[in-house]
């Protein structure tokens, strides 16, 4: 890291501060206000503080924080500090914070909105980037996924040093990193594929069968990978099985896991090292933790467009299978959604979720944008019961657990009600 | 019929199912003998099924226009009606004889695709000519028109079936809109949500849709267009899920005339729309 200059030393102090004042006044937890004000004090500022660090981008649709939370935890494993933005900070000001946070750290792993990636490339000059995922997002503010791509694909051409790590099941993903100079491609799966029918080089549609996707047209075809996930165990580029045992749950958080190790051994991490540090992470920014209310044990996820839903109904076991009296036994599940800025205003995505899943188990909706929620459902034909919040939601079920899947503000929300933990 | 409970529900599970859209198209498509008229076929509830065709989901169906599909469905499937829907893929040839088509909204360069694939396949423009009723959202509702404007802007030609010209405004309009309709039609005010740079002029055969109350449209104070079966407009929500009497509208075109549904059936929808409407007024 070596001695800032004093524009930027003094920029990182005020900004800290500020950070400090957020956290002590209760207004949040300091992470995007500390790098705002340094900013506006030494709008150099981000790159002064990546010097001489090894940086990891990571980014992606969904699953960037749990990804950040996990491959810090593999390059953890190295013995040294990590400096991370680990409560999903990802534009410049989080990423400011976060070094600044950690002026000592010679690794970061740093969180980046897709938008921003190329940006970010810039001013941190990364060692290796991850790419999870592109899929549709919130409709008013994403740009459009096609467009993210091709821009990646630009930035990864414009920097040969970065070694990328990529999800050779996507194939935006595939075709972004395509440009790179230095790809490890990782099988780490793909279960929504309403984004990707159509091949991102030439338009035509996208065939997919046992071996993977290839256009029907040009040459684009998925990659082979030397990282693989493959069920509930990991692959790596030796050959050697290991089953992954984490305690977060659900086929896209091993995804995210089998991608982490990948980064992480870029790095020198041994992957004997590095999975014990994985199998310790329980809960990340508040997903999948549990708290206890008034009796009931209650299970908090967050999905943020309809990629996302598919993985939240993946880890509270919706498959629409459960029938007749064993559905009496399944845990209630409470759907919460709401259309504020941040979650996207227009609510038409709930019409690309599948809710059959769901038939066979109690279903409770709550948020601003319940109604919507209820007309979707009654066209899947699934019961629910409308409640105001949370505590409604615990009132309206028996002791024991209840299932969370909520929208980014409405999680915010829910999260505040029960108690933020980790 | 008003009243009569549907407990099942054949052809939807399989047409609709995430998976199924990929299936292929039945051989209704090319009919042995001569074809009667769309609104033939639907008279007296006979045994033919209503055929709902989703055009090219792999290339537009970014903003949940799936939803559309659905409440077609289920408005015609309420009402007893045998119901066949199936997404047609654009590396698939387009039936020529649906009763109602649906586009949906996409990203440009699949929408320019799009409009080279539909007009070398020609089942669409065939089917607009047999009377279909087509219902076109956004992409979907630029590209039936005359032209519209390409990802730099630059105008590509459309299908031609509606007398539109579409091109790339100045600002984006995205927020609730809330339109009244034009009366001929006979539709409750329209409610919805768009998300649009594009800018839409209309030719002297074709009606806008309604009039703007609140939002943009089409940019010169009104929403959408229609002309004989073919209606388009930008809103979203989906369209159909916010104004049922639309899609019982189109539904009407294509099968004739309908029971209404069984209050029950309407208490969700209904509140939607009230709440909606409330939303946008604030």
């Amino acid at each position: 890291m070596g001695k800032l200059p004093i524009r930027a030393r003094v920029a990182t102090t005020i900004g800290g501060a500020a950070g400090r004042m957020s956290r002590l006044t209760g207004r949040g937890d300091g992470s995007v206000i500390g790098g705002v004000v340094g900013l506006r004090f030494a709008p150099d500022l981000l790159r002064q503080l990546a010097v001489g660090r090894q940086i990891v981008l990571v980014t992606g649709t969904n699953g960037k924080t749990t990804t950040t939370r996990l491959v810090t935890a593999a390059i953890g494993s190295l013995g040294q500090e990590v400096a991370t933005n680990a409560y999903g900070a990802n534009m410049e000001s989080g990423l400011v914070s976060a070094l600044s946070g950690a002026s000592e750290a010679p690794y970061a792993v740093l969180e980046v909105d897709e938008r921003h990636l190329p940006a970010m490339i810039k001013a941190t000059s990364p060692r290796a980037i991850v790419l999870l995922n592109l899929s549709r997002d919130q409709m008013d503010r994403a740009a459009e996924i096609w467009l993210i791509a091709r821009r990646w694909r630009e930035a990864f051409a414009a920097s040969p040093q970065c070694r990328v790590v990529a999800n050779a099941d996507d194939p935006l993903i595939a075709w972004a990193a395509g440009s790179a100079g230095d790809v490890t491609w990782v099988a780490a799966g793909q279960r929504w594929h309403e984004d990707s029918w159509c091949c991102p080089d030439c338009g035509s549609h996208l065939r997919r069968d046992e071996l993977g996707w290839r256009c029907g047209e040009c040459s684009l075809s998925r990659p082979s990978a030397r990282w693989v996930l493959d069920g509930e165990n990991v692959i790596d580029a030796a050959g050697t099985v290991r089953e992954l045992g984490l305690a977060l749950p659900g086929r896209a958080n091993r995804s995210n896991a089998v991608m982490a190790l990948a980064v992480a051994s870029l790095f020198g991490a041994d992957v004997d090292q590095a999975l014990p540090e994985l199998r310790k992470v329980v809960s990340v920014a508040g997903r999948y933790t549990s708290v206890q209310r008034r009796g009931r044990t209650v299970r908090l996820l967050l999905a943020k467009n309809p990629a996302g839903w598919l993985e939240a109904f993946d880890v509270v076991g919706a498959t629409g299978l459960i029938e007749g009296p064993a559905s009496a036994g399944t845990p209630p599940v409470l759907l919460a959604v709401n259309a504020q800025g941040p979650d996207g205003r227009d609510t038409s995505w709930l019409w690309d979720v599948d809710y059959r899943v769901l038939a066979g188990r109690p279903v409770l909706v709550t948020g601003e944008r319940k109604v919507d929620l209820a007309v979707r459902l009654e066209a899947d034909e699934i019961p629910f019961d409308l409640v105001d919040d949370i505590d409604a939601a615990i009132d309206a079920v028996r002791p024991g657990h209840l299932d969370v899947i909520a929208n980014y503000t409405a999680f915010q929300q829910i999260r505040a009600i029960v108690g933020r933990s980790v | 019929m008003p009243g009569e409970q549907v407990s099942s529900r054949p052809g939807r599970h399989a047409a609709t199912d995430l998976d199924g859209l990929r299936v292929d198209i039945p051989n209704w498509s090319s009919p042995s003998g001569p074809e009667p008229s769309t609104r033939e076929r639907r008279s007296g509830g006979g045994p033919s099924a209503l055929r709902l065709i989703w055009i090219y989901p792999d290339l537009l169906s970014t903003y949940g226009d799936r939803g559309n599909l659905l409440m077609l469905t289920r408005r015609a499937t309420l009402r007893g009606l045998r119901v066949e829907s199936v997404g047609i893929n654009s590396d698939q040839a387009v039936p020529r004889h649906g009763d109602v088509y649906l586009l949906g909204g996409g990203e440009d360069l699949p929408q320019i695709l799009a409009a080279k694939r539909l007009r070398t396949d020609g089942g669409l423009a065939a089917a607009a000519a047999n009377g279909a009723v087509i219902f076109a959202v956004c992409a979907g509702y630029q590209l039936v028109g005359e032209v519209f404007g390409g990802a730099q802007g630059e105008p590509v030609d459309g299908l031609g079936l509606l007398d539109i010209r579409s091109g790339r405004g100045d600002t984006r309009g995205v927020g609730e809109v809330v339109a009244d309709v034009d009366p001929a039609l006979g539709v409750d005010r329209l409610t919805g949500f768009e998300n649009h740079q594009g800018v839409t002029s209309r030719g002297p055969g074709t009606k806008p849709l309604a009039s703007v109350l609140r939002g943009v449209g089409n940019g010169d104070g009104t929403e959408g267009a229609y002309s004989g079966r073919i209606l388009g407009t930008y809103l979203h929500g989906p369209a159909l899920v916010r104004n049922p009497s639309l899609a019982d509208l189109l539904l009407t075109w294509a099968a004739g005339s309908l029971p209404p549904l069984a209050p029950d059936y309407e208490t969700w929808t209904n509140r939607l729309r009230s709440e909606r409407l409330a939303a946008a007024s604030a």
